[in-house]
């Protein structure tokens, strides 16, 4: 299992904050959960759509070809507006 | 070195006195304080909502402040960032670096400002008569991130 987190305006628009995902085997990468999530179609097209969006995987930056495994935490966001 | 992600306000005052208490090898500390506006991007914001991802926020800042510290002559930082409903007025971000000299304390605070508003995870949602909007970053931090790196 993989968890997933969405924040900001990707979570409104996906409608949930977390979620726990079996990895499918051909899943290796975040490009490739990405591209899985975004297939669900209706809301998870947010995930295709939001510019320049932001990955984590357990907690640090990551680009979409950093490779991820079972237990791993990988979060989906916008760009960070805080300060 | 203090990391603080929180609701509550903060004192600029107490917590500038709390870097320089019990030592006398400080000769500087410089602050910034950022606080929400009642205007942006052409709107009244009435509210804001500061939303951040707990765990890796407190990880990235004291991750910033570290690079800090391995670039300037830091001897103690404070970094607190406020989260949830804020509205005009509020403080919202509080950076204070103590240093032996200015030049250093300057540099470090501008560092960790400019590095916390393109790194750290969080993000402003602002209430206006148009209804709730999300603030998009703006391109002006990216470059002064950037400027960093030369």
């Amino acid at each position: 299992m993989v968890k997933v987190l969405y924040f900001a305006g990707l979570r409104e628009a996906v409608g949930q904050s977390s979620e726990q995902l079996a990895l499918p085997a051909e899943i290796g990468n975040v490009g490739q959960l990405h591209a899985h999530l975004a297939a669900r179609g209706g809301a998870w097209e947010a995930l295709a759509r939001t510019k320049n969006l932001r990955i984590a995987v357990n907690q640090q930056m990551a680009a979409m070809d950093a490779s991820i495994r079972d237990g791993d935490e990988v979060a989906f966001f916008p760009p960070v507006t805080g300060g | 070195m203090k990391i603080s992600v929180q609701a509550e306000d903060f004192d600029l005052g107490a917590e500038c006195a709390a870097l320089a208490r019990s030592r006398t090898d400080i000769g500087a500390v410089a602050s910034f304080v950022g606080l929400v506006r009642d205007a942006n991007d052409g709107a009244g914001i009435s509210r804001m909502t500061l939303e951040h991802y707990p765990g890796m926020t407190e990880k990235s800042l004291a991750e910033i402040v570290e690079q800090a510290r391995g670039r300037w002559d830091v001897m103690d930082a404070t970094v607190i960032h406020r989260v949830g409903e804020l509205k005009p007025g509020d403080n919202i971000v509080l950076v204070v670096v103590a240093s032996a000299h200015r030049g250093d304390a300057f540099a470090a605070c501008e560092f960790i400002m400019d590095y916390l508003k393109t790194r750290a995870p969080f993000w402003k949602k602002e209430e206006t008569p148009e209804g709730g909007r999300w603030v998009d970053a703006r391109e002006s931090d990216d470059v002064a991130a950037e400027k960093w790196k030369a």
